[in-house]
């Protein structure tokens, strides 16, 4: 034990608040401690390692052909709107991880110490996006290896990435907030793809909405799921930063301002 | 304030029910500066549940606390700063090494990546888990994730420590390496909360203990004041020669003043012992008879004892109610609490 004496709990200088600059700093911490997990346990990234692959591979010689004439002409319209959709299916897992972290042990020691009640949740997503990294990147790799060249050149895929993976995370506000609330983690992924299914096929993903019935059209136009994919596609094929560029944004700040605070308040209340 | 300077915990009326259960029902603590204080108690009598309340880790639904004077649930983040909490589940992260657990709660506690990593390197040589430091927890024993916990609970030095059960499911030797890590804890200033279903446990660490049931404190005071309201010890012993019983009986009731019981299996007497010394006397007039003594024994009164007396049931039947209740809401307490 350590020869210091104990400083009695009445002569200390305490506070009852958080400022935000330990709130950023707890939050860092936490992400730390969610990038050793990924390290310790790299079969958790087989789903964002296999399912750029996988899909991109499958969709484009299912539906080149059919969609675009071949599959080299359908790649310029695929790549961007499965870039989204892998993605976003990626940051679900973040809800069902989150549920099944929070059932352990360790959240006990988080909550009864005196940081910031967000940095648990935040340190989390922000990992995640490691995750999001890892898709964003094998799906561009391998969309060139079928022979997608895009237009834009390699510093605007870049900004593509960066814009994917921004609105993914705020996107992971939804899912973690489902994790908080859920009693089990199989119910997040449950509750996740019913909300995540919709948002990502009901939109200009796959094939132009021209051809879908009006109610459908006007859905798929307000989605902002659509609103991302057609950013990608300016940026990517176009080298544009366009207005759907700043709607994605937008939108992700929306849901983050109305998650994130739901989510704290629930995981607060269970604390 | 001299008032938070005396009293590290002062509990009035605590109460957290959880649906129809009433897992605290009214609990009344006051734990003084610098001692420590354990809570004694079945499974499921409420003292897991009263330690998250003091720890600000479950709201209460009624009642009031403060810590060295700093309420819990309008002061919650300072209790936070005054607190380490050892759970009854390590708290510590399995996926993590030690040295990385340590540097992460470091961190978290605001210290600097350097001071981390030297406060980190400390504590595992402090609780002698330096050669396993680099391994992954999930290779690690009972003991070494205990210690490794109690470790984390001690980087901010709080003055006021929560052990949950902190030697529950360990062999012997790590119980009694535990028993003197929270000695030497309580020498350096500390005040100790620590629950146990364990009568020896609280009588070997705790300056006063409550005993806690269904909820309520049905008993207070120093070990020494709780067992005489328990009742003495019992001294066992089994003759080589069943034929001498009688003749040993007689000589127990003639040293040790009292009647003794044959048990059932027979072979065996049992007598209550209120004064381990006279057992000195009764063991040379055995020799000076020539009955020869085969097994000998003491044994204390046991929590199921206390229980008895106190509450006019046994703690085993007690578990075996809030068993059987816990099935009918769907799980265990942490289940229950997840409903909420």
């Amino acid at each position: 034990m350590s020869s210091l004496t104990i400083t009695p709990g009445a002569s200390r200088t305490l506070k009852n608040h958080v400022s935000i600059g330990q709130t950023v700093q707890n939050s860092f911490s936490m992400a730390w401690r969610g990038l050793l997990k990924i390290r310790r346990t790299p079969e958790q990234l087989i789903d964002v390692t296999l399912q750029p692959i996988i899909f991109t591979l499958m969709f484009s010689y299912i539906f080149g052909g059919a969609i675009a004439g071949s599959v080299a002409d359908y790649l310029p319209t695929l790549i961007p709107g499965i870039l989204v959709q892998t993605v976003i299916t990626t940051s679900v897992v973040t809800g069902v991880q989150l549920r099944e972290d929070m059932d352990k042990g360790v959240f006990d020691r988080f909550k009864s110490l005196p940081i910031a009640r967000i940095a648990p949740l935040a340190g989390a997503l922000l990992a995640d996006t490691v995750r999001y990294a890892i898709a964003t990147t094998l799906t561009f790799v391998m969309g060139f290896v079928l022979g997608y060249r895009p237009e834009g050149g390699l510093g605007n895929v870049v900004v593509a990435a960066l814009l994917v993976i921004v609105s993914s995370w705020a996107i992971s506000w939804i899912f973690a907030f489902f994790g908080v609330i859920a009693r089990s983690a199989s119910s997040v992924q449950g509750i996740s793809f019913l909300v995540l299914f919709p948002l990502t096929f009901l939109s200009n993903a796959f094939v132009s909405p021209d051809t879908m019935p009006p109610f459908l059209q006007w859905f798929v136009n307000i989605n902002p799921v659509s609103h991302l994919v057609t950013a990608v596609r300016d940026l990517a094929n176009n080298g544009m930063w366009t207005s759907d560029a700043w709607l994605s944004l937008l939108g992700a700040a929306v849901i983050v301002a109305i998650f994130a605070p739901l989510t704290v308040r629930a995981y607060m209340k269970k604390a | 304030m001299p008032k938070s300077t005396e009293w590290a915990v002062e509990a009035h009326g605590l109460v957290k029910v959880f649906g129809d259960n009433r897992a605290v029902d009214g609990v009344d603590l006051s734990v003084r500066t610098g001692t420590v204080y354990g809570v004694l108690g079945p499974n499921g009598a409420g003292k897991t549940t009263t330690i998250r309340m003091l720890a600000t880790l479950l709201k209460p639904d009624g009642g009031d606390a403060t810590i060295f004077g700093h309420d819990i649930r309008r002061e919650p983040q300072i209790v936070r700063q005054l607190i380490g909490v050892t759970g009854q589940y390590a708290s510590v992260d399995e996926t993590l090494s030690a040295t990385e657990n340590l540097v992460l709660f470091s961190r978290l506690n605001g210290l600097s990546r350097a001071d981390s990593r030297r406060k980190s390197a400390e504590l595992l040589e402090e609780f002698g888990l330096t050669e396993a430091a680099k391994r992954p927890l999930k290779n690690f024993s009972g003991g070494m994730r205990r210690r490794l916990d109690l470790a984390a609970s001690l980087i901010s030095q709080p003055p006021l420590i929560f052990l949950d059960e902190p030697t529950t499911g360990l062999d012997p030797r790590t119980r009694s390496q535990m028993w003197d890590t929270i000695r030497r804890l309580v020498a350096t200033g500390s005040t100790v909360l620590l629950t146990t279903q364990y009568l020896d446990e609280a009588d070997q660490l705790a300056d006063r203990i409550a005993v806690i049931d269904r909820g309520i404190v049905v008993a207070e005071g120093t070990a020494t004041e709780l067992k005489n309201s328990v009742g003495s010890a019992s001294l066992l012993l089994k003759l080589a020669d069943a034929a001498n019983l009688q003749r040993a009986r007689l000589a127990i009731l003639d040293v040790l003043g009292v009647e003794s019981v044959l048990t059932p299996e027979a072979g065996r007497i049992t007598a209550p012992m209120s004064d381990p010394d006279t057992v000195t006397d009764l063991l040379l007039r055995l020799r000076e008879e020539g009955i020869a003594v085969a097994e000998l024994s003491v044994q204390q009164p046991t929590l199921d004892e206390v229980f008895l007396a106190l509450t006019g049931h046994s703690a085993t039947e007690e578990e075996a109610a809030d068993a059987a209740k816990a099935a009918a809401a769907g799980g265990p307490e942490r289940e229950l609490e997840d409903a909420r």
